[in-house]
């Protein structure tokens, strides 16, 4: 904390403020005025007290508002189309019949991907910066993955349309649609035209962007595992492995989960990124490869030129779904983490 | 095979996927950065901070953008550190135990992570579709928006830092409690507090998402808040999906420049925070 001079100042600097100042007016006037000085701090600090309570509330009114309006905005789509607009595939601005089911679909289907990628990757890099990695390369590798755990998503979005995108046309979609053309199931996943931009491109870039996020907390939560407890497992001489897999993650599989789920949270409601390179379709093709869309990628892309106050209205129920799966993802995560906080402390 | 044999075949086999991974992993953020750089500084040049975003075909700079980030940031940053700051006091520091301080701590933890294309929504209904149209200062609410949850969480973890006995020693001298928040609590945190603000605006100044229907767009110089403002990210995501070399060349340049305000930002947050432990 600080040094032991700052503090003693800083105490004086308080005490000159109540103390002294009080002892000099009241030895200079009546009593009176040492009460109306006593009752002006008293109120100050009444105020001030109030004032940071008003500001933990307007916390939870920002949620609270979220919501409300959210909902207000979507009730004229809720009207219209009902529990229906969970299922319908349908999007016509035209004919204004909207339906949720394809960027529901994009949305899950990005995120099970960048998941699938992230997550084991994510933890081989933690266990890579807690176990394996020489010492004097820990702090720099581990500080740099959380400064692009930081790195705007829009960057992401920018490399993935003008470098990944060509990138997986002319090379990788090709081969795995020749690599994969005569087995059964994967034929339909991987087919028609290498586009470049569409759902699987989505959920790399997806999982390039969670990746340095899921890493950097799980090597955070792997750290709070007491030295003691993996000593003496390397102690009955267990290999670095078997630290891992029976001391490691069983001690923190709760923060380990906690952590994914945060990924995903990010995943799901991840806007830039994926705007760039998902084609905007609304369809659900059995292909990945095919373009697609997402929730946000949906919003961000019409909000703007919806004309209509039912297409605006179907925009924002879709914002809606989307805050209420990721408020549920996000709940669970914390819930998570907290625990394995209190295990820790 | 031995289970000696096997065993150790397993752990060099993880092993080696772990190097695997980090190596995998660390390589494509290193791409990224590689190639934003390449491309980035192809088209950095003065005219980029003196001329406005060009139309189609024709010369330009990213000023007007440049200047519409700053001026939102700026303002959703001065409305939101303070809320933040007063919120993360009241859980450190008056109703540290109290069920309002919990139930705070879980929905600012939700909000940290929320969507941001959501609050972009949120600000649209409850300010640019009630003044009928977009306009900057709805943008920078939007930010603010997004300010408030990181400041709220570093300004409550820097207070609970403070050694109780500090602000004990302030009660017993008889400095009343805002005092003893204002001038102990919040002076022995001071790093600690910069560096939420820092990470703030760190995490905004890249936000595209809330603004698209806040905000919107202006190709024009605007100094109006009630009126559209151009910013840099979202500059970026409309030149980048256009068909034309120089708007994507600009992008690119723009792409540049918020990475390295980003980054500059969260070292400088990382150096005051190391800092203050140093001095421990």
């Amino acid at each position: 904390m600080l040094s032991i001079e700052p503090s003693r100042r800083e105490l004086n600097g308080a005490g000159d403020v109540s103390d002294v100042a009080l002892e000099q007016q009241a030895s200079r006037s009546d009593i009176m005025d040492r009460t109306r000085v006593l009752a002006r701090i008293a109120l100050v600090d009444r105020v001030f007290h109030q004032m940071t309570r008003a500001a933990a509330v307007v916390v939870l009114i920002i949620l609270g508002g979220v919501i409300v309006s959210l909902v207000h905005g979507s009730w004229p789509a809720m009207q219209a189309y009902g529990f229906g607009f969970l299922t319908s595939q349908a999007w016509n601005p035209v004919t204004e019949n909207f339906g949720a089911a394809a960027a529901i679909y994009g949305t899950l289907v990005t995120s099970i991907i960048a998941m699938a990628i992230a997550v084991p990757v994510g933890l081989g890099v933690a266990t890579f910066l807690t176990e394996l990695c020489p010492y004097a390369l820990r702090r720099p590798i581990g500080v740099a993955i959380e400064l692009l755990a930081g790195i705007p998503s829009i960057i992401y979005g920018i490399w993935g349309l003008f470098v990944l995108a060509p990138f997986l046309q002319s090379h990788v979609q090709p081969a795995l649609i020749s690599a994969f053309g005569d087995i059964p199931f994967f034929s339909s996943l991987f087919a028609g035209p290498p586009y470049g931009i569409g759902v699987l491109t989505a959920g790399f870039i997806l999982a390039i962007m969670v990746l340095p996020f899921i890493a950097s907390i799980s090597r955070d939560v792997f750290e709070t595992v007491p030295p003691v407890l993996k000593e003496a497992a390397w102690g009955i001489g267990a290999t670095t492995w078997e630290v891992m897999r029976y001391v490691v993650v069983p001690y923190t599989r709760v923060g380990v989960i906690g952590g994914m789920m945060l990924g995903l949270g990010r995943a799901l409601g991840e806007t830039m990124a994926v705007t760039f390179v998902i084609g905007n379709a609304h369809r659900i093709s059995s292909s990945l490869l095919a373009p697609g869309t997402t929730i946000s990628a949906t919003i961000a892309n019409e909000f703007t030129e919806a004309v209509g106050d039912l297409y605006t209205s179907a925009l924002i129920e879709l914002g809606l779904i989307l805050f209420v799966i990721t408020f549920f993802v996000l709940a669970l995560a914390r819930y998570m983490l907290m625990r394995i906080e209190q295990k820790s402390a | 095979m031995s289970l000696y044999a096997s065993r150790r075949g397993a752990n060099a086999m993880a092993t080696t996927l772990c190097w695997v991974a980090a190596v995998f992993g660390l390589s494509w953020l290193l791409l990224i950065l590689g190639s934003l750089v390449y491309e980035g500084v192809r088209g950095l040049s003065p005219a980029v901070f003196t001329e406005m975003t060009p139309p189609p075909g024709s010369k330009g700079g990213l000023l007007n953008a440049i200047a519409g980030s700053l001026v939102m940031t700026s303002i959703g940053v001065a409305i939101g550190t303070p809320l933040g700051m007063l919120a993360g006091t009241y859980m450190a520091e008056y109703g540290r135990y109290s069920k309002l301080t919990m139930i705070v701590r879980f929905i600012n933890d939700i909000l940290l992570s929320a969507p941001s294309i959501v609050i972009g929504l949120f600000v649209y209904e409850i300010l640019v579709h009630p003044m009928g149209h977009f306009s900057a200062i709805s943008g920078a609410v939007a930010l603010a928006l997004l300010v408030v949850p990181v400041v709220v969480r570093t300004t409550e973890d820097m207070l609970l830092l403070v050694p109780g006995s500090m602000r004990e020693a302030a009660s017993a001298l008889g400095a009343p409690r805002a005092h003893v928040v204002g001038k102990v609590a919040y002076r022995a945190a001071k790093a600690g507090l910069i560096t939420g603000v820092l990470l703030a605006v760190a995490r905004v100044s890249g936000e595209t998402a809330p603004l698209l229907f806040t905000a919107l767009n202006n190709q024009f110089w605007s100094s109006d808040l009630t009126a559209p403002m151009a910013s840099l990210p979202v500059v970026i995501f409309q030149f980048a999906l256009s068909p034309y070399k120089d708007w994507q060349q600009l992008a690119w340049t723009g792409a540049l420049l918020i990475t390295v305000a980003v980054l500059a930002l969260s070292i400088a947050a990382r150096a005051l925070s190391a800092g203050r432990r140093n001095s421990k």
